[in-house]
């Protein structure tokens, strides 16, 4: 295997693009996608200061070394989310990391400062866990990056994961959601922009950045993650992509190009547009006294712990 | 004097594959898409075509995460 641009010998193949990379000319490869990316999305601008929501995993944990290498004034953001020894780990990846580089890395526990945890929370408010850790994760980092003044908040979806929830949405079709699965989500009153710089690598390549960058992520996997329906969405696609290279970017950006315009009117208004108020306990954007984070905190703050067993949540 | 030594994932395990295989055999054999995993050999990565002996020692490494927020 031979590196397609400099005839070295190449270290990863990439089926998509059809070609076989070198180390050097790989880790050149990610950083010029998410400077296309960022560019071709209007992301971010020179000199913007960046948070990034980082949970010890590769795609988090790349997507802050990349946007530093590319200049970016980017602050790491860690939430515990208190699932078990996976949380413990997770943050002890992020920790490391952080202090290696001495990039500044803010950590918010959601048992110490609000007195629940995830699985708690899941149990409580009968939601499934990842929606109950959604709605936590964006509030806090919304709320950490207005605080700070940052210019965005960055997340590591990437290719795979947003060719898998375009998959989902469409399967249903979810037009609300349609509307919205864009790759940046301009900032709106009492929201702080969102960007997502990964979009145009896959999972793998964001593994192997990580592997040749000697960035020492987190591979276990989040236990409440086993068998839900974005896992399953992705191994499809993953079939369809081993017969069928650049299936998923021509699905995903494709819908970008082609079809996203068309949902536009399918989006619900935000809170600000139907003119509505805010939090009273937080000053979040809400169309409810509580925003819904503040409603998840006062229902399960203090109710007894979910222990959780190697099989996920009791 | 074994084979390949294999450590993979979930569940984490450790088998033995007579060499020389291709990474790309090997992983047809263990029904393995390569779309999902890497294949890490004493921190840097193992091409496909390359061909694994006796007592060399790898990682598949799954890629796929599973959060859906
Ligand atoms: S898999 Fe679900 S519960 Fe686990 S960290 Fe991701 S979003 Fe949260
Ligand atoms: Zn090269
Ligand atoms: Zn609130």
């Amino acid at each position: 295997m031979k590196c397609r641009v400099c005839r070295g010998p190449a270290v990863i193949d990439i089926r998509r693009h059809n070609a076989n990379f070198c180390v050097d000319h790989f880790l050149r490869l990610c950083r010029d996608q998410v400077t296309k990316a960022i560019a071709e999305f209007s992301m971010l601008e020179r000199g913007d200061r960046v948070l990034v929501a980082v949970s010890g995993g590769k795609d988090s944990l790349a997507l802050w070394d990349l946007l530093r290498e590319l200049g970016y004034e980017a602050d790491g953001l860690y939430i515990g989310l208190g699932i078990g020894g996976y949380s413990d780990r997770s943050g002890e990846a992020v920790k490391a990391f952080a202090q290696e580089r001495g990039w500044p890395l803010q950590v918010i526990d959601l048992r110490d400062e609000f007195d629940y945890d995830v699985p708690t929370a899941a149990k409580v408010t009968k939601r499934v866990p990842c929606s109950a850790c959604g709605l936590s994760k964006r509030h806090l980092f919304d709320k950490a990056a207005l605080d700070g003044g940052y210019d965005a908040v960055a997340t590591g979806h990437n290719l795979d994961d947003e060719a898998a929830v375009l998959f989902g949405n469409t399967l249903r079709w979810q037009t609300e959601y349609l509307a919205r699965q864009m790759p940046v989500l301009p900032a709106r009153h009492g929201f702080p922009r969102k960007v997502k710089p990964l979009v145009s690598l896959g999972e793998r390549e964001m593994a192997a950045y990580c592997v040749l960058r000697g960035i020492d992520y987190i591979v276990e996997e989040c236990p409440m993650a086993a068998g839900n329906k974005h896992l399953g969405y992705k191994e499809a696609l993953n079939e369809i992509e081993a017969r069928s290279p650049g299936s998923k970017h021509a699905f995903y950006f494709g819908f970008l190009a082609r079809a996203a315009e068309r949902f536009r009117d399918a989006a619900p208004d935000g809170p600000e547009e139907s003119g509505l108020g805010l939090c009273t306990r937080c000053g979040a954007p809400s169309t409810n006294e509580l925003c819904a984070f503040c409603h998840l905190v006062e229902r399960s703050a203090g109710a007894e712990p979910v222990v959780l067993t190697t099989k996920g949540a009791r | 004097m074994g084979g390949v030594k294999v450590h993979l994932r979930n569940p984490s395990r450790t088998i033995e594959h007579p060499g020389p295989v291709s990474i790309v055999a090997l992983l047809q054999k263990l029904e393995v898409n390569r779309e999902s995993v890497l294949v890490i050999r004493g921190g840097t990565l193992v091409p496909g075509d390359a061909l694994l002996a006796d007592d060399d020692e790898v990682e598949i490494r799954p890629v796929i995460s599973g959060g859906a927020a």
